[in-house]
């Protein structure tokens, strides 16, 4: 199969997944089934992508020209490669979630519902292997329009209301902001495509650098850097495998993808570590990271914690790219998949709960691990990741982001990222301890659904063997940031 | 004899509606006013065709009626500026009568169907007329033409909602104010010079090269009252009671048509004659036309966002992107014109779509569209819906739709000239509109009701659909928008630099 092939392939699959979701809509087993193939196949697909860039090889395909110097086409730069390979090996197990979760919690159209999931996927999967900031851009802006519906499920007035924010927020970031941005760039470069070291060096004004900076990392509104975070924790109305893919992996991620793309690809490091135009994004990451974490604490709703505990995770991402240090770079591009399995894990272990027994607060939570073992076996897996605690992978993207950091002789911030640790322990684990505290006064029914159980446990344990085979990964992460 | 034809075609662009409309004004059918239009504008856009040709020939048509000469009589001027505009006038007009039947039918008594079609082709005729002439007077006779016979038309809209009457007497009141203004600026300017026609004004005004007040005071007239005209803000209060109580296909045409040809030749005095006086024209644009500009995106924009009903809204919309438009042409270079003249294609397109589609809603539901009203049309019909959602997001100016050509080119234009204020007034003010043109989408498929979907009229839906492809194609292709543009700007700017 040619290269281009395959990226024609892996991004109309979940087109095609959507197409034959709504053609199918009246038989449901049928309907359903279509993600996991769709996920199967773009997972496929992305590996071979993946060994593919390993090997050099080039994947690239252009299809028309859209103005002077910018060509609609697709190129698959490392990072691309990884985010495709995370999101899609995900949406195999999101999608088998997705069917224990919307039958067993009785969801309203769920025809709607798995096809703009589809369309998500297929717009996160573009965005990893778009060739251009434009490219990029339009199908950010697909994601944000694909993934409304889904946010709105519910129809309700308070979902209709998160959905609002949700829209406003990134929608309106990103035409205020980043388009802007990327007009500007190509104003003065010419071009948009993402090269190995970046467009600007020679061609952009240096002491404007900071501005540009700071047009992209709040224009990318889904990298949820304080104060343009509030749409996240609103989103999380949605049914939980929303949040659990789209709003820990694909949505989100996409957001830090853009932003490190931009940085590696755009701005390039070099270019960046001589104007120093980005240290000051690094203390506002910190900043975000630590009062994402409080306000983490404070959170007694088990999704809504998450969330924060997302906005903080994401923030390391944006830290490692703006201290853009090799090592950062390389702890940043590997935090996306570490994050991703370790959260992804905590909010299918949400929504297994909420299935299962109707539980949304931490604090209701007393005696349920000895209900749920398995749920609860898995959430320990994936929040000791998120923490950082060798052995799971986790560990691996925190002692990089530290190393850089260093690196960079910002030594507070290291100190910063090892008190997150600490708040992490306490605000991932705090369900887990009250979960195993005995006395459980009232009476739980408990709703069986085993479709949600299962892969919670598949990603957990995963955060636990990759550990062994970080390097699989690490490998093509720095074989690509060190050039 | 096909060719004698052709030889008069700049001429017949113009006299071929208006001839036609006095003839079926007496046809008591209800179809065939209809047909007949229809058969007019096929003619008229083989006619405009034809000068598209002569044009990329010879570069110059300037037609002289009764063969005399441009001093004494009057002469229309085709050349690079306008030729664009013409073609794209003619597609639409046809677009728009294939869509406006039924639309007619259903909202004004089928006996008046003869009455409504003599208007719509006495409004084209003019339209056109505005387009081509090259004379200043001429001009006046065609804006008064093209007003009464929109103002009738929009009067026709009170069989739906009396308001209309009150909406078209608005603008018959503001509008003669615009034209006596003109007028009065074209009396100074007879006064001074001795000349209507635009190539001689231009060589008689230069025996004034140092200024004179009463020419300044006659551009100003002028001006002020061709401002009126296009509706530009603040003198824009005609223009949204007249586009939303008026018939559904009337809107569609004016809104895609009217403002943009008073606004071509707006530009075409600033950049052709009044440049002879650059410290004159670039007070005007710097501290006239760019702040009211501005101001007419962001309030425009802002007044958008609380209207219910949905032609009203795309009125207001339409004050914020004549802004953008003046704005483009306040900026005196090449550029700017260039992503002026963009804007008038693209937004021609643009609201023409957006209005026909909900012109097709209002008849639908027999009642006036408010945002309530559209709830669930998006299942109920999907095919115009989803017309209206690409419009939609080609008015927010997403990449893929022409809209995103419009803002590029704005941007790279106000860029050029370190207008760095104005860009972060644009970027907000399309952030805005986002605003609201979601609340017409979340009602439309994120509300709480569930319809069936319902038939659709193929006669509708189809050169609504037609708009809508074009919008995409010229969102992805875009160099016909941009080569004509260009080639505008060129014609004006090597004026300026003469």
């Amino acid at each position: 199969m040619s290269n281009s092939f395959l990226i024609i392939l892996g991004i109309i699959t979940p087109l095609f997944a959507a197409l034959f979701s709504y053609v199918c809509r009246y038989s449901n087993n049928l309907r359903d089934s279509f993600g996991i193939i769709g996920g199967l196949i773009t997972f496929l697909v992305s590996l071979k992508i993946f060994h593919g860039i390993q090997n050099n090889e080039i994947f690239q395909i252009t299809f028309f020209t859209l103005f002077d110097g910018v060509d609609f086409t697709f190129k698959i730069t490392a990072l691309g490669s990884i985010f495709s390979l995370v999101a899609s090996s995900l949406w195999i197990l999101a999608s088998i979630y997705t069917i224990g979760y919307m039958r067993g919690a009785g969801e309203k159209n769920q025809t709607r519902f798995v096809i703009f999931y589809s369309i998500a996927i297929h717009a996160a999967l573009a965005i990893a292997w778009s060739g251009n900031l434009l490219v990029l851009f339009i199908f950010y802006e697909i994601l944000t329009f694909s993934t409304f519906p889904l946010v709105g499920h519910k129809q309700n007035a308070e979902s209709q209301s998160a959905g609002r924010l949700y829209l406003s927020i990134l929608v309106g970031t990103s035409l205020i902001f980043f388009l802007p941005a990327i007009f500007w760039i190509w104003l003065e470069t010419g071009t948009l495509d993402f090269q190995d070291g970046g467009i600007l060096i020679n061609h952009f004004p240096a002491e404007h650098l900071s501005l540009l900076i700071a047009m992209l990392v709040f224009g990318i509104g889904k990298a949820a850097i304080m104060p343009i975070h509030r749409w996240l924790p609103a989103a999380m109305v949605a049914p939980t495998p929303v949040s659990a893919l789209l709003h820990a992996v694909a949505v989100v991620k996409a957001g830090v993808f853009s932003f490190l793309v931009v940085i590696v690809y755009i701005v390039g490091p070099e270019f960046l570590l001589q104007t120093k135009s980005s240290d000051w994004l690094v203390w506002l990451a910190c900043f975000t990271i630590m009062a994402s974490s409080i306000i983490a604490i404070t959170k007694d709703d088990l999704k809504a914690r998450l969330a924060y505990s997302t906005i903080s995770q994401l923030s390391y991402i944006i830290l490692g790219a703006a201290l853009a240090s090799s090592l950062a770079l390389k702890g940043a591009s590997f935090h996306i998949i570490t994050h991703a399995l370790g959260k992804i894990t905590l909010f299918f272990c949400a929504g297994a709960i909420y299935v299962t027994a109707h539980i949304k607060k931490v604090s209701e939570l007393k005696g349920m691990g000895f209900k749920l073992p398995l749920i609860f076996f898995a959430y320990t897996l994936g929040a000791l990741s998120i923490i950082g605690v060798p052995p799971f992978i986790g560990s691996w993207s925190k002692f990089y982001l530290i190393m850089g950091s260093i690196e960079r002789e910002f030594i507070i911030v290291a100190i910063i990222l090892g008190i997150s640790s600490l708040l992490n322990i306490y605000y991932l684990l705090q369900p887990v301890v009250i979960g195993f505290t005995q006395n459980s006064r009232r009476e739980v029914k408990l709703t069986k659904a085993p479709l949600t159980v299962w892969p919670p446990v598949i990603t957990g344990l995963s955060c636990l063997i990759f550990f062994f085979y970080a390097n699989y990964f690490l490998n093509n992460v720095s074989g690509v940031i060190v050039s | 004899m096909f060719n004698i034809f052709l030889d008069d075609a700049a001429a017949l662009v113009v006299v071929l509606p208006l001839l036609i409309s006095a003839i079926i004004a007496f046809i008591p059918s209800k179809i065939w006013p209809w047909i007949i239009s229809l058969v007019t504008l096929v003619l008229h856009l083989v006619l405009s065709l034809h000068l598209l040709k002569e044009i990329s020939i010879s570069g110059l048509i300037i037609y002289e009626f009764g063969n005399w000469e441009p001093p004494w009589g009057i002469s229309f001027k085709i050349d690079g500026v306008n030729i664009g505009l013409q073609l794209l006038f003619s597609i639409f007009v046809l677009i728009s009568t294939f869509y406006s039947r039924k639309i007619f039918l259903s909202e004004i008594d089928s006996r008046d169907s003869g009455k409504a079609y003599s208007l719509w082709l006495l409004a084209i005729g003019s339209l056109n007329g505005i387009i081509l002439t090259n004379d200043i007077f001429n001009l006046f006779v065609f804006l008064e033409i093209s007003a009464l016979a929109s103002i009738s038309l929009i009067a026709l809209g009170a069989g739906q909602n009396r308001k209309a009457l009150l909406a078209a007497f608005n603008y018959l009141i503001i509008g003669a104010i615009g034209a006596t203004f003109y007028v009065i600026g074209v009396g100074f300017a007879y006064a001074m010079t001795g000349t209507l026609n635009m190539n001689d004004l231009i060589i008689q005004l230069a025996q004034y090269s140092d200024g004179q007040l009463a020419i300044f005071a006659g551009m100003s007239f002028m001006l002020i009252g061709l401002m009126v005209k296009a509706a530009i803000f603040p003198v824009h209060i005609w223009l949204p009671p007249a586009y939303s109580y008026a018939p559904s296909a009337v809107s569609t045409l004016l809104a895609a048509l009217a403002t943009k040809t008073i606004l071509y030749f707006f530009v075409r005095l600033l950049y052709e004659v009044f440049i002879i006086y650059p410290s004159y024209l670039s007070l005007f644009l710097d501290f006239v036309l760019y702040p009211l500009s501005l101001l007419a995106i962001f309030i425009g924009t802002l007044i958008a966002i609380y209207q219910d009903d949905i032609k009203k809204l795309l009125a207001f919309s339409s004050i914020a992107q004549i802004g953008y438009i003046t704005l483009a042409f306040s900026l005196k270079d090449h550029s700017g014109i260039t992503s002026g003249f963009i804007h008038i294609f693209n937004h021609a397109l643009i609201k023409g779509g957006l209005f026909m589609a909900v012109g097709y809603f209002a008849i639908l539901q027999k009642d006036r569209v408010t945002l309530t009203s559209l709830k669930g049309f998006g299942y109920k019909y999907p095919i115009t819906s989803f017309a209206l959602l690409i419009c939609g997001l080609s008015l927010i100016g997403l990449p893929l739709t022409n809209g995103f050509i419009s803002k590029l080119y704005l941007f790279q234009a106000l860029y050029t000239n370190q207008l760095y204020f104005s860009i972060a007034l644009v970027a907000l003010s399309s952030a805005l509109a986002v605003a609201y043109f979601w609340k017409i989408v979340e009602q439309m498929w994120f509300s709480e009701i569930k319809f069936k979907s319902e038939k659709e009229d193929s006669y509708i839906y189809l050169p609504i659909w037609i708009i809508t492809i074009s919008i995409i194609v010229f969102g992805i292709y875009s160099s016909p928008i941009i080569e004509f543009s260009n080639l505008s700007a060129d014609y004006l700017i090597s004026g300026y630099q003469n």
